[in-house]
């Protein structure tokens, strides 16, 4: 009784959560254009939707910045990781509060505060400041999935490096990089991410470009289009895709540490 | 150590973009234009933010994000607790799923949700199959809570799993040894365990669901506003930068009242997000 009133909860929070991710999927196949009444199967919204140039254009913004930000974002955010991780205690508070600053306070605030400063600095509204936004909010993720893995790493193996002569930069290098590389991997994917699902602080920071983000709001304002529902399908498909990589590379990895030890 | 300084890009970054930014905030919520185009200091649209107008956009937004965790916490705890409890085995593949809707883009999530609200939608059809013929269901209060809980109730949930996972079965236990039952063992024991999940469940459904803009400009039309709509209302079409930022103000003001509140809640039973 008990287990079937369990199954019977979950099923429902399911279906709630999925219920209008696969009528967007289902009437994505839909030969008609009214949403709601099915006419038959067919993919000519998929067709319609690479034809589209404002979508297609879009895409590519989001890709291309999801693609710098994470890198660049990835970049500095780890060097900051090591460089916070040898503060002294005091000094590393201070940082790593600021570092939680974004990530806490409200998206609205930080995209109007950037995009007040751009302006500020009379710099037009477009892929560049964008670009700048996205790091900006990539950074603390960054940097959050880079300190743990750095705490657990034992002081003494870099030391031994440099007093078996190895230059800083070179110990690091070969040392600590490779230790924390799956934190910077998270990371660099968490940022990648993030910046793909990023609507709020796009739309303040840019004019110009529109990213996905953006243009599926002005679409979705203006009514609705079947050819959103294909691309729906096609970020749907892709994430879930994404995740499975991710899952199997990180239970690879669990395995072949369990094989170490 | 030399490392130290591996950090400086990073901290000059943060400081152009995010400290200095606020401070261009703040700078112009306290300022307007005087007559000859120059910024003078000026309390006036802290005044007007504060006036009856304003404020009913910002009593709404708090009591539809608060509708909306409220609804969230109650699907959240009971599904957080089923996944979390030892004799259930499928916890981690449900929990994946549960996930997955969050990795796709929140715009795409709430477009969904007119897809299946507005007149020809799906809803409405079951709604005309059983005899039930003119319920408006987009462009209203209800639409806008809905498409709130739909984007949070992941954030609900997690938080509430990871602590209720490591609550002790040895202390369940014990209470039951002892003489309670199931009732005064929840009351007792596994809610005040599972505290630290609810705040943080708490504070990462209202804190965006009180700032948001976009969800209900969609799916409450644009009768309809929440304190992030009048934000972007004033930078977008009133053109009035100072007055804009005078609520993003107030909007950072209440964000960090809500944080300290939770967070004194929260540091009580060691909350997981701070």
């Amino acid at each position: 009784m008990k287990k079937a009133g369990r199954y019977i909860w979950l099923s429902l929070v399911l279906l709630f959560l999925y219920a209008p991710i696969l009528t967007l999927i289902i009437f994505s196949f839909n030969a008609s254009k009214t949403m709601g009444n099915w006419t038959g199967f067919s993919l000519q919204w998929y067709v319609e939707l690479f034809r589209d140039s404002t979508i297609m254009q879009s895409l590519w913004v989001t890709l291309s910045i999801a693609v710098l930000s994470a890198l660049i974002a990835t970049f500095i955010g780890t060097l900051a990781a090591i460089g916070i991780h040898s503060m002294k205690k005091r000094a590393r508070g201070v940082v790593e509060n600021i570092t939680y600053m974004p990530m806490l306070s409200s998206e609205t605030v930080i995209g109007i505060s950037m995009m007040l400063l751009f302006l500020f600095l009379g710099f037009k509204l477009g892929y560049g400041t964008m670009l700048i936004a996205h790091i900006t909010f990539n950074l603390p993720y960054v940097i959050f999935s880079v300190l743990p893995k750095l705490r657990q790493l034992p002081a003494s193996q870099y030391e031994a490096a440099v007093d078996l002569g190895a230059k800083p930069h070179y110990a690091l290098r070969k040392i600590v990089l490779p230790q924390i590389m799956p934190g910077v991997i998270t990371g660099a994917i968490f940022a990648f991410t993030l910046s793909i699902d990023d609507f709020v602080i796009s739309y303040f920071t840019s004019q110009d470009v529109s990213n996905l983000s953006m243009t599926i709001y002005s679409m979705a304002r203006r009514g609705l289009s079947p050819k959103i529902n294909a691309l729906s399908t096609i970020m749907f498909v892709s994430v879930v895709i994404l995740l499975v990589v991710v899952n199997v590379r990180s239970s690879r990895q669990a395995r072949k540490e369990n094989l170490v030890r | 150590m030399k490392q130290r300084r591996y950090a400086v890009p990073y901290l000059v970054w943060m400081a152009m973009f995010i400290v200095v930014p606020l401070l261009i905030v703040l700078y112009y919520g306290l300022t307007v234009q005087g007559a000859d185009g120059s910024f003078v200091f000026s309390l006036e649209n802290i005044q007007k933010a504060f006036t009856p107008a304003y404020m009913k956009v910002l009593w709404r937004s708090i009591w539809m994000a608060g509708v909306a965790t409220i609804l969230c916490l109650l699907i959240g705890y009971p599904t957080a607790k089923i996944l979390a409890s030892r004799d259930f085995k499928k916890g981690s593949i449900v929990l994946i799923l549960i996930i997955i809707p969050m990795w796709m883009n929140f715009l795409l999530r709430t477009y969904a949700w007119i897809n299946l609200l507005n007149d020809n939608g799906l809803i409405q059809q079951i709604l005309h199959a059983v005899g039930i013929q003119d319920a408006k269901l987009l462009y209203n209060t209800g639409a806008v809570i809905v498409g709130l809980v739909y984007n949070f109730l992941p954030f609900m949930i997690l938080p509430i799993y990871s602590v209720m996972v490591k609550i002790e079965p040895h202390l369940i236990e014990a209470a039951e040894d002892l003489g309670a039952n199931n009732r005064t063992v929840f009351r007792r024991v596994i809610w005040p365990l599972s505290m630290p999940g609810v705040v943080s469940g708490v504070v990462m459904c209202f804190m965006p669901a009180v700032t948001t803009f976009a969800v209900s400009r969609l799916l409450g039309g644009s009768m309809f506003m929440m304190y992030g709509d009048l934000i972007e209302n004033q930078f977008y079409f009133m053109r009035d930068w100072h007055f804009g930022a005078t609520l993003s103000i107030v909007m950072m003001a209440l964000v960090l009242l809500s944080m300290l509140f939770f967070r004194r809640k929260g540091a009580k039973e060691g909350g997981l997000l701070f």
